[in-house]
């Protein structure tokens, strides 16, 4: 009846879906039919349509739509966006429709014993014209609302279903749910019709949206467990993110590139990883867009390609700090080695923010990437919201082997730990931090590397300076305490000479 | 009367079929005195009419003549609905009750 492989295990049929078949582990079980649940709004069409786009355009196999709920007419429309000409495939004969959607002009009666002869007869016919490998009905609810919820539709759904096995096609049908969090489906269908349950949520969370989809059950064979957030984009329309899939194949290197700024390379013990995540963390005007300047500058210097996308500042501003501390942005923009986008983290969500800089990055190739910053993007989404976006990139840009700085603002100017840095600390491999420093009634600043993972750096606390040629870093701060906890206590030159007179003094610092 | 035109979708020679036919054929001679012209379609050999035709179940007896046209689903085992449905005027001579045909 089904499709196995010489060991017995189910084949999967990749669907396409960018993401699904990672979550999938390779596709949906070939030759069966997988039931697609979900809210009202929660994709399902979407994801319906876009199962057969992608093996017209990825695969080349021709699929059958059934609809009973939309016409065709409204199907084509609403899917244009996507960049479904479905018109157009039906006019090469790789998309058919099975229209049985309700004709209002034509309300039946109904007068004895019936059964779905008919619409079977015609979904097998238009298999078998189109030489379909694909079958995608949307959706049941429709079939219920118009047949009652009589032993009569189980028994023909469940027939429909038997037949597709038989033709080897591979099968979504659309359910609706009632509620995000409860029973499978509204007309308790998987049941009787589907070995194979896949839920689709769109759930409201701190007042954000957020769509997740679930593979809730193959039988017989492996997926992964969870939710998984997914977007819906013009041009592309359903895309997963699959984030835990993804951490998995993280490697590192020991290849050590420049910060941009010689001192902070040597005391980050010779420079960043080429593939580790920074996280720069500072009150506002410490110096965290200056350090993302660097970075920057710092790869053109090496001769590599930086992005920098920045949610903060504007591009003339940006342009304009970087002149200040001698770095030419424009020059660097010309000669292609730098890219800079602008934009306010408001338009758009967190997981659309995700691709569209995954599409840039991808599309761009750079070496070094800098995210100024990520606080900003905290706004716009939920904590785990939040982190998952900072894992979705953090491990997309490992897996390219490529440089990450992202900054975090602290909310208080001295000491303080940010709120984003709380949630992803344990994400970034190096943690460097930018801290006010009171000193004698004037206001200084400080740097330090808090962490620096899989190397040794320098433990001091060191003074800095700002101006025309940027990133001045000097002598650690010797009679100072308590500058990261935000109260800088000032101690006696005495007992300082004390203490270093115990410790030999490591190597002389520069200024 | 005007000749009264019929199309039936079956699925195959099954007992039901056969009772939808034997079902609408003595309604026909009852209330329209044979007065009629019947198509009947089974959708294994042409399904390519019920896509036309956007049949989803059969048997559906769709009356094309006279208009309006309409589309009564199921058996026809219930004659009452059949006749109300069809628009078709019972002759005024005393008629068997509506029943199962033997």
């Amino acid at each position: 009846m089904t499709d196995h492989t010489a060991d017995g295990a189910i084949e999967r049929l990749p669907t396409g879906i960018p993401g699904f078949d990672l979550i999938a582990h390779g596709g949906l079980p070939r030759g069966r039919t997988t039931l697609v649940a979900g809210t009202a709004g929660s994709a399902k069409t979407v994801f319906a349509a876009q199962f057969l786009a992608e093996g017209i355009t990825s695969g080349d196999e021709c699929g059958v739509f059934v609809t009973f709920e939309e016409s065709p007419g409204d199907i084509r429309g609403n899917v244009r966006g996507f960049g479904w000409d479905i018109e157009q495939w039906e006019a090469a004969g790789k998309w058919a429709f099975v229209d049985a959607s309700p004709q209002p002009e034509e309300e039946a009666i109904v007068t004895g014993e019936y059964d779905m002869g008919a619409l079977l007869a015609r979904i097998e016919h238009a298999v078998q014209v189109a030489n379909a490998r694909r079958v995608a009905m949307d959706s049941l609810g429709a079939v219920f609302a118009r047949f009652g919820e009589s032993t009569v539709v189980r028994r023909e759904l469940f027939r429909i279903v038997s037949a597709l096995k038989k033709l080897g096609v591979t099968a979504v049908m659309t359910v609706e749910r009632t509620q995000e969090y409860g029973e499978i489906s509204r007309h308790a269908v998987e049941e009787f019709v589907a070995d194979n349950v896949v839920i689709l949520r769109n759930v409201l969370e701190d007042e954000k949206r957020r769509r997740t989809v679930e593979i809730l059950k193959f039988r017989g064979t492996s997926h992964q467990k969870g939710e998984f957030p997914f977007t819906i984009l013009p041009g592309a329309g359903i895309t997963i993110l699959p984030l835990s899939a993804m951490e998995l194949t993280q490697r590192s290197s020991d290849v050590r590139i420049t910060s941009g700024n010689a001192v902070l390379d040597e005391m980050c013990g010779g420079g960043f990883f080429r593939d580790s995540i920074i996280l720069v963390s500072g009150a506002t005007g410490t110096g965290k867009t200056l350090m993302v300047t660097q970075f920057m500058a710092g790869g053109f210097a090496a001769d590599e390609r930086c992005l920098l996308f920045a949610f903060e500042e504007s591009r003339e501003q940006l342009f304009r700090n970087a002149q200040g501390w001698g770095i030419d942005f424009e020059g660097m923009e010309r000669d292609d080695k730098l890219r800079v986008v602008c934009e306010y983290p408001e338009i758009a969500g967190l997981e659309d923010h995700l691709v569209r800089m995954k599409a840039l990055i991808r599309e761009f190739r750079p070496h070094r990437v800098a995210v100024d910053s990520l606080s900003a993007l905290e706004r716009v989404a939920t904590i785990k919201g939040f982190r998952e976006f900072v894992i979705g990139l953090t491990s997309f840009m490992k897996e390219q082997e490529m440089a990450g700085l992202f900054t975090a603002t602290t909310p208080t100017l001295m000491g303080g730990e940010s709120v984003t840095e709380a949630h992803i600390s344990s994400i970034t491999d190096s943690i460097i931090l930018l801290r006010y420093v009171e000193m004698f009634g004037e206001m200084r600043r400080g740097v330090t590397v808090l962490k620096m993972r899989g190397s040794k750096h320098d433990k001091d606390i060191r003074e800095f300076t700002i101006d025309g040629r940027g990133m001045g870093i000097g002598k650690p701060f010797r009679n100072v305490v308590g500058i990261l906890s935000g109260r800088p206590t000032h101690v006696g030159s005495a007992e300082l000479d004390r203490i270093a007179g115990l410790f030999a003094e490591g190597s002389a610092r520069e200024d | 009367m005007q000749k009264h035109l019929f199309k039936l979708y079956v699925t195959g020679q099954t007992p039901r079929s056969e009772r939808a036919i034997a079902n609408l054929r003595r309604i026909c001679r009852e209330a329209l005195n044979d007065n009629y012209e019947l198509v009947i379609i089974d959708v294994l050999e042409q399904p390519h009419l019920a896509e036309a035709d956007r049949v989803m179940v059969t048997p559906t007896l769709i009356k094309q003549v006279p208009p309006p046209s309409r589309r009564v689903l199921g058996d026809l085992s219930d004659t009452g609905r059949v006749l109300a449905e069809l628009r078709v005027q019972p002759p005024p001579a005393p008629s068997p009750p509506a029943g199962e045909e033997p």
